[in-house]
């Protein structure tokens, strides 16, 4: 058997996936990036190396993306995490007309047809709407990342935040938990906040379902759910919605794989 | 990447002739007795100048060299000292910082105006700048009140004619006045002469980018002629750079010579560079053969690719018009959506890519809007933003991710043609 790896360095994890001739999963690597990133690429290759027992030379083609894509020296091909994105959730969810993408600095939405991408929007420094709004929010309340969005889940009068600054949110916080606020609802008020901004940064794009929520963020079922009500449209998401752009990334190395194969 | 790089006659002569005008602007901050005029690029009337052998100083061509030799942020930073805020337009701020630095420059030392004209006041920072520079300065600034187009037809009607041109007496007046001596009418045709000259070769250029391959960059090349089309115009050295130029592009167009070895993009740019960053941004360019074939930018300090030409019959008149009707910056909003569709119909452009800048808030409002009509119309469009003056503002990785996804998501399954970036 032969595969294809796609390796997606992030600003803060770096995802790796490699794929089957019949574009099955058959191995996932996650490790964090680092300051290293041309270290933190090989690292996470020889990761999901090992994750699947596959040999190097068993791999046909390798394509890098993310923020450090030039830095996956030992990749066949570089291409940016926007269209990683849309092939992936094309792969995964084949109906994918808009992605809307929350990783760790960035928040996108991605107008796509048929696996390709047709628009596409991002934040642009400011972080509000990313993964690393909601960390600094979980700090700040004392909180591990991965619980917020549960707990969120639970709020009944959600607050309403004056600001969707990364920075001035923890000020913000403070003064619900100095009034006594319960958390739940803190934290119901952030979810709010943020999935409105991201809302309202894919309108850009244009609102069409069908939806494929992807990123670090996808795992926080409470922004799901939020997501969900305020778009009034049932979101796709995968265990694997976080590595859609390392699998995106593998599906351009088969098919690299496989075309250079049949023009050879 | 595929940039050739060439450097021609042209080059080299804009180099040399930018130096000599350079030259006489130390000359003139050191006493040679030639007044000097600041002036904006917006429609400028230099032709008026050049009647009274006066030397026009563009305080925006200062910055941006200053930006481009990577020299903008120490007076970036000075003017901010002083108090003007970081939103403020950082041509402003890198101006003020170098007045008040002394006026040296790695290109010249500027001279302390006669004149301070302000020809383009759409901008209200314009007025404040130059209202700003005549306190430093201790000289009055003449404010040329021109009326934005209004009407739909995108023509100034005969009363604003008749406004401007009767600002353009009030302003003879005050050249006589600087100079001691009266408007002598012959040395001002001649001046417009040598302009009309100067921008129909200027429209023949620009149209040679109609052709494939684009023989330059209309984008990154046009700004090595655009600092002669303002600082020389009216001279018989800037004829003499355009008629070089002219001949040198045609000869590359017949040859089917272009700035990359392969053209596969050809796009219209909105916006003016970020000139702190110009190679870096040219290469995010490039490296996926893309080449500008029309840009809006180059066609603030005149429009003239649509027709335009001065009249030496009519001077004034045809300084009046030029500062209407002419410029990219006194024209409505539809008028530049015009512009630009008309660029990609008949320059035979691919996309659209929107350079919105921080400092100019005035030139960049509704490009968000602008984005959305032609992405309605089919034109893949990317607005990305920085700024043309203060380095601070452009993130690389950013820049070159949204230019890459964008030129990825237009190349159409880029794999199978063998995109490799």
């Amino acid at each position: 058997m032969k595969y294809a790896a796609g390796i997606d360095v992030g600003s803060t994890q770096t995802k790796c996936i490699i794929i089957d001739e019949n574009k099955q999963i058959v191995a996932r690597a996650l490790t964090d990036t680092g300051a290293n990133i041309t270290r933190a690429g090989e690292r996470g290759y020889e990761a999901v190396l090992a994750a699947g027992g596959i040999a190097r030379e068993d791999v046909l083609c390798v394509v890098g993306t993310g923020y450090g894509r030039f830095k996956v020296s030992f990749g066949d091909l570089q291409i940016t995490e926007i269209t990683c994105h849309a092939k992936g959730a094309s792969m995964l969810f084949p109906d994918t007309s808009t992605v809307i993408d929350m990783g760790g600095q960035d928040a996108k939405g991605i107008s796509v047809q048929n696996g390709e991408v047709v628009d596409f929007v991002m934040n642009d420094k400011c972080a509000a709407g990313t993964g690393r709004f909601l960390s600094t929010a979980a700090e700040t309340l004392g909180l591990a990342l991965d619980e917020i969005g549960a707990i969120s889940l639970k709020a009944r009068n959600p607050v309403r935040l004056s600001t969707v600054c990364t920075v001035f949110v923890e000020s913000d916080i403070m003064s619900y938990v100095a009034q006594g606020k319960k958390t739940e609802d803190i934290l119901g008020g952030i979810h709010s906040a943020i999935a409105a901004r991201t809302i309202a940064l894919v309108r850009r794009v244009g609102l069409k379902p069908n939806y494929t929520f992807t990123g670090g963020v996808s795992l926080n079922v409470g922004m799901v759910k939020m997501l969900e009500e305020k778009l009034g449209a049932p979101l796709n998401v995968s265990p694997d919605s976080h590595y859609m752009g390392a699998i995106g990334a593998a599906v351009f190395a088969l098919e690299h794989a496989m075309s250079t194969a049949a023009a050879s | 990447m595929t940039e050739t790089h060439y450097q021609g006659k042209l080059h080299h002569l804009q180099k040399e002739l930018m130096s000599e005008y350079y030259a006489a602007l130390t000359a003139s901050a050191n006493g040679s007795g030639v007044p000097a005029a600041y002036l904006l690029i917006g429609g400028n009337p230099v032709e008026l100048l050049r009647a009274f052998d006066i030397l026009p100083v563009f305080p925006e061509v200062n910055a941006l060299q200053l930006a481009v030799r990577k020299q903008s942020l120490p007076f970036i930073q000075s003017a901010e000292f002083m108090g003007y805020s970081s939103d403020n337009c950082a041509y402003v701020k890198a101006d003020i910082g170098m007045y008040f630095g002394g006026r040296q420059t790695p290109f010249a030392t500027i001279p302390e105006p006669s004149l301070l004209l302000c020809n383009y006041v759409g901008c209200n920072v314009y007025l404040d700048w130059f209202g700003h520079l005549a306190e430093f300065t201790g000289q009055s600034a003449f404010q040329l009140d021109i009326p934005f187009i209004r009407s739909a037809s995108g023509k100034p009607s005969k009363e604003d004619i008749e406004y401007v041109l009767r600002q353009l007496h009030h302003l003879i007046g005050r050249c006589e006045e600087i100079t001691g001596r009266k408007l002598d009418e012959e040395k001002l045709r001649e001046a417009v002469r040598l302009s009309s000259l100067t921008g129909d070769l200027w429209a023949k250029i620009k149209h040679l980018t109609k052709r494939t391959p684009a023989p330059y960059d209309a984008y990154f090349d046009s700004v090595t002629m655009m600092a002669p089309l303002y600082c020389l115009r009216g001279t018989p050295q800037g004829l003499e750079f355009f008629e070089t130029a002219y001949a040198e592009l045609l000869a590359k167009a017949e040859a089917g010579i272009g700035p990359l070895e392969k053209e596969r993009f050809r796009y219209v740019i909105e916006g003016p560079p970020p000139w702190p960053h110009l190679r870096a941004f040219r290469d995010m360019f490039s490296r996926w053969d893309a080449v500008a074939v029309a840009s809006t930018y180059s066609t603030v300090g005149g429009l003239w690719e649509f027709g335009f030409t001065h009249d030496p019959d009519h001077p004034l008149e045809s300084i009046a018009r030029h500062l209407l009707e002419w410029n990219l910056t006194n024209r409505n909003f539809l008028q530049r959506y015009e512009q630009i569709e008309r660029y990609l119909e008949e320059w035979n452009a691919n996309a659209l890519i929107i350079h919105s800048v921080k400092s100019c808030r005035l030139f960049s409002a509704g490009q968000g809007d602008m984005r959305e009509y032609f992405t309605k119309r089919g034109v893949p469009t990317l607005l990305v933003e920085s700024d043309l003056e203060d380095p601070r503002y452009f993130s690389e990785a950013q820049m070159r991710n949204r230019i890459d996804a964008f030129f990825e998501s237009i190349a159409h399954r880029p794999i199978r043609e063998g995109v490799t970036a």
